[in-house]
């Protein structure tokens, strides 16, 4: 398919005897909201973890943009502009926004072997601006993220995707213990990756929070995808009946 | 409150700074003036940065999320096999060199098995603890060897400054102290050791090399200590195998008391530097001040345990504030 922004072909993934990804066949299409649905276990965060570069697939094969990838490290998947955001493990509550912004991309002056002087000024204003990008609402870049809440916390580390422009966003259970006003923060995120033309790919448990900001819905149950179809031809019920 | 956690997160060692300057204050009066005499500070400042270098170390280590118990044995062990090396003729600089790479080398073994293992530190280092300490003594055959008359000891111990103010040491401690704060402030490195520290699986989903961010600290933590009993032996003109025994823990204590997190993430090397020189001033302020000096160690403890209790309610207090946005 022409538009598909990420194409995966027959991955098979096996878990120490567990057959966790059963030939999966998708492609993700630029500029659309997936939302991908289904039980524990289904095999959704095994799918996710091998686009973002956590796991390797034993088997099967990925493209980008048409041409077929490797994706060993997180940092290839960033590369590709693949970025993975996970429900608790995205940021460092210890550090500011502005360096949490940046963590393994700073922006560096005359570096050695990788290593360099940071670029603190750079990093200042580049959070300023991305922060308001996303239209968060923070006081200063050098609060500490273990200020923040969970929803503005989703918020930073879509502001850092959006930045380093990704062209697929990966939301693994953003909404998870958060408020219902935080969590329609986040659905707000989700709807205005669209206007950005970046690919959103939504996990959650929670079918509402899905048909309140996707596209297309795609169900796994048992390491197969059981249904893929357009919201709008969809329902919950039909969702939950595969399940 | 909300400033005060900030401050906490942003400054650490503030609380022990101030504790310092008191502490500092009272022993100048409680010793009639003696305290801050140029002799006396003199005396202070010749033997804080062997303690500090080792504080420095463990302070970084302990800010990636790990922790080295060794380090005592290391200070033992490097300038040990340095002495045997000089006693069969090799000469100086080639003994450090050898020196600072065996002091990497057992970082590099603790860092690996650590994180290879998936085990705590705490016990790896432990292991190290034993095994550094034994192969001091079966390297120096259970005589210590008689270091030769030319050593450089302008270059590490001799008096210099006004007034022969300070060691040759200090200097090599100032410049590690300003160097390993730089990195730790103002580097991407330094980044990634608080990222690593402070939420391990964040810095690892964005890219950043832990395990090697890890191995890192411990041999930067192991070749710290080793360079600092060097300095010791050559300020004390002897390799005894028995230096640095109980150093470890003085460290961390320097470390936490500095603000550190055992957690990982939070710490200084200020700090721990500050915390290095609280446990010095203690430790002469007591005897100056005619105080018992087996109260000592009751000091060092009472203040650690005061120090984490502190460092605990903060990050409690830390979980209640949420900023509006």
């Amino acid at each position: 398919m022409s538009d598909a922004i990420i194409s995966v072909r027959n991955l098979h993934k096996w878990y120490s005897g567990v057959h966790a990804l059963k030939g999966v066949t998708l492609d993700f299409r630029r500029g659309e909201a997936l939302g991908l649905v289904g039980d524990n276990g289904a095999g959704k965060s095994t799918l996710i973890n091998i686009l973002s570069g956590v796991h390797r697939a034993d088997k099967g094969e990925i493209q980008v943009e048409g041409r077929p990838v490797s994706i060993a490290t997180p940092r290839d998947a960033m590369a590709l502009g693949i970025e993975t955001i996970y429900q608790y493990n995205s940021m460092v509550p210890t550090m500011s926004i502005a360096r949490n912004l940046f963590i393994g991309r700073e922006p560096t002056r005359f570096s050695v072997l990788g290593v360099g002087i940071l670029d603190q000024k750079k990093m200042a204003e580049e959070s300023v601006r991305a922060i308001a990008n996303v239209d968060l609402h923070l006081r200063s870049p050098d609060a500490l993220v273990g200020e923040l809440s969970g929803g503005q916390r989703q918020g930073v580390a879509i502001a850092r995707a959006m930045h380093f422009k990704s062209k697929v966003m990966i939301l693994d259970e953003p909404t998870n213990h958060l408020s219902v006003k935080e969590t329609n923060k986040v659905i707000g995120f989700v709807r205005g990756l669209k206007e950005q033309g970046v690919t959103g790919v939504f996990i959650s448990h929670n079918m509402h929070h899905v048909f309140e900001c996707c596209d297309r819905i795609v169900a796994m149950a048992r390491g197969e995808i059981v249904l893929d179809k357009r919201i709008e031809d969809t329902s919950i019920d039909e969702v939950h009946g595969v399940l | 409150m909300k400033r005060l956690f900030k401050t906490y997160l942003e400054k650490p060692e503030l609380a022990g700074l101030i504790l310092l300057v008191l502490l500092i204050a009272l022993f100048q009066v409680r010793s009639h003036g003696v305290f801050l005499n140029q002799d006396n500070l003199r005396g202070i400042l010749g033997i804080l940065p062997e303690a500090g270098l080792v504080a420095i170390g463990v302070t970084i280590l302990m800010i990636s999320g790990e922790f080295d118990l060794s380090v005592g044995s290391v200070f033992a062990l490097m300038p040990m096999t340095m002495a045997v090396l000089m006693v069969h003729g090799a000469p100086f600089p080639l003994a450090l060199l050898a020196g600072l790479l065996v002091c990497a080398a057992i970082g590099l073994i603790n860092g690996y098995v650590t994180i290879r293992f998936a085990i705590p530190s705490f016990i790896t280092t432990l292991g190290m603890l034993f095994m550094a300490r034994s192969l001091t003594v079966v390297v120096s055959g259970g005589f210590p060897p008689l270091l030769p008359a030319d050593l450089p000891n302008w270059l590490f111990t001799s008096f210099v400054g006004p007034g022969n103010m300070f060691r040759m040491s200090f200097l090599w401690f100032a410049a590690v102290a300003v160097l390993t704060s730089l990195m730790l402030s103002r580097t991407n490195f330094g980044n990634w050791i608080k990222a690593t520290g402070g939420f391990l699986p964040a810095a690892a989903a964005m890219g950043i090399p832990t395990a090697r961010v890890k191995v890192v600290c411990f041999m930067l933590c192991s070749v710290l200590s080793g360079f600092a009993g060097m300095l010791q032996v050559l300020r004390l003109g002897s390799p005894l195998p028995s230096i640095g025994e109980g150093m470890e823990l003085q460290a961390v204590a320097s470390a936490v008391i500095g603000g550190a997190s055992l957690a990982g993430g939070i710490g200084t090397v200020m700090g721990g530097i500050i915390g290095t020189t609280l446990i010095r001033v203690i430790d002469n302020g007591l005897v100056l001040s005619h105080v018992d000096a087996n109260w000592f160690k009751f000091a060092i403890g009472f203040l650690t345990i005061f120090a984490v209790v502190a460092n605990a309610w903060m990050r409690k207090r830390a979980k209640a504030i949420k900023m509006e946005g």
